[in-house]
């Protein structure tokens, strides 16, 4: 089952498999914006910002 | 429940992709589409993307016998045309979905300001609900009598709403829109000859634009507040579809997540809207080249904090969103049904 967290930048559910590891890379379905596992824990998700948020197309 | 519908002036365009929505409906049977023009003509002569799907040929009925068949009429007449039809279509009982802008506006003042003509059924205006579910569901639901928004005028409307409602701007609001060539109608002119319109981005209305009456109109009601629009439209190089960019500039700079929220709240159960705000994907922002054929909008937004500026943007398909599809979703709502139902399909990519 995943784990559902909520998106910290604009609020849309965001689901996590369970069997996630560390270091794996998540998407929020709405803004695309990219977290990194942090841990999982008695069925909770800590992310944090994945960093390579910010590319630039160059355009 | 099987709702019989007229489809009255179907040879152009919008009469085009009425028919075609009509023609998947589950709960819809047609039950004639007129054409003075191409009366006896199979549909398929003028519609050819219909072939295979229907043998219907055009009425040359006149409006009131045609739409005395019907439960509802949807009106794809030119403009100034639905104005003298309407008063006569509504001592037949019929429901009327009306195209065209004869109905839009509440204020018949507006009419003398905006399209140049008295019109002449001021206490009729009242009656009808204008046709975007997104702001007006409730009232579509049972209504007997709607009024399709303008193409330009849903994009805006639907971009700027959450942000008119949560904020407040310090002035007109601006509004940039981009249109393709099927928006100029189906019928050519000079303007429209491939040789002239093929690679423009022409500014073709740089003031005054007559749907800004509406965006002004829908705008109001849905902040609270008198707010004004500077709009410019821009034909550009695409047959299909609608990209509005909007600047509201405000006292604060807002958060992206109070954006974000604005935007949730009045968005986040819409069957028809999508937040189109990618930090990574080929799409990163609203683009009506990935809302064609459907009747999706496609919004987002951005923030320039120095200026305390926020843009929003909006993408639909002109001819669906902006005109038959958001016709049907409010037809289905008038006769509570499902108002995805005709409609729920994606859309075409690449195209």
């Amino acid at each position: 089952m995943p784990i559902v967290t909520k998106c910290k930048e604009c609020g849309a559910d965001i689901e996590v498999p369970d069997d996630a590891l560390p270091g794996e890379i998540v998407s929020c379905p709405d803004c695309g914006i990219e977290y990194e596992v942090v841990k999982i824990e008695n069925g909770k998700v800590d992310l944090k910002l994945a960093e390579n948020v910010g590319e630039d197309w160059g355009e | 429940m099987t709702i019989k519908v007229s489809v009255i002036g179907a040879s152009g365009y919008v009469g085009g992709e009425l028919l075609r929505i009509l023609l998947t409906h589950r709960d819809v049977e047609i039950v004639n589409a007129t054409s003075r023009q191409h009366a006896g003509e199979y549909v398929h002569k003028v519609h050819p993307n219909l072939k295979g799907m229907t043998n219907l040929k055009f009425s040359g009925e006149d409006a009131v016998a045609a739409a005395a068949k019907a439960d509802v009429a949807f009106l794809a007449l030119p403009h100034k045309a639905s104005v003298q039809v309407v008063p006569k279509l509504m001592e037949t009982g019929v429901r009327i979905i009306d195209m065209s802008a004869d109905y839009r506006l509440k204020d018949p003042g507006k009419y003398v300001e905006w399209y140049g003509y008295a019109h002449p059924y001021p206490d009729l205006l009242k009656k009808f609900v204008y046709g975007l579910p997104e702001l007006h569901r409730e009232e579509l639901r049972g209504a007997k009598y709607v009024s399709a928004p303008g193409c330009m005028a849903a994009s805006a409307i639907i971009g700027l709403a959450p942000l008119m409602k949560a904020f407040e701007a310090t002035g007109p609001i601006v509004v940039d829109a981009k249109i393709g060539s099927s928006g100029a109608g189906g019928k050519p002119s000079p303007s429209t000859h491939f040789s002239e319109r093929f690679g423009v981005i022409r500014p073709y209305k740089p003031a005054g634009h007559r749907h800004a009456a509406e965006i002004e109109q829908e705008l109001s009601i849905v902040s609270g507040r008198d707010i004004k629009v500077a709009m410019s439209a821009h034909a550009v190089n695409i047959v299909r579809g609608i990209l509005t960019t909007s600047h509201v500039f405000l006292t604060e700079a807002p958060t992206q997540q109070q954006l974000w929220k604005a935007y949730r709240d009045m968005y986040g159960s819409e069957p028809f809207v999508r937040f189109m705000m990618d930090r990574t994907g080929l799409y990163r922002y609203p683009d009506p080249k990935v809302v064609i054929g459907s009747n999706f909008a496609d919004v987002g937004f951005a923030v320039e904090s120095r200026l305390k500026r926020v843009i929003a943007l909006s993408a639909i398909d002109n001819l669906i969103k902006g005109a038959a599809g958001s016709a049907v979703q409010s037809m289905n709502l008038m006769f509570g049904l499902d108002e995805r139902e005709g409609l729920n399909v994606p859309a075409i990519h690449p195209v």
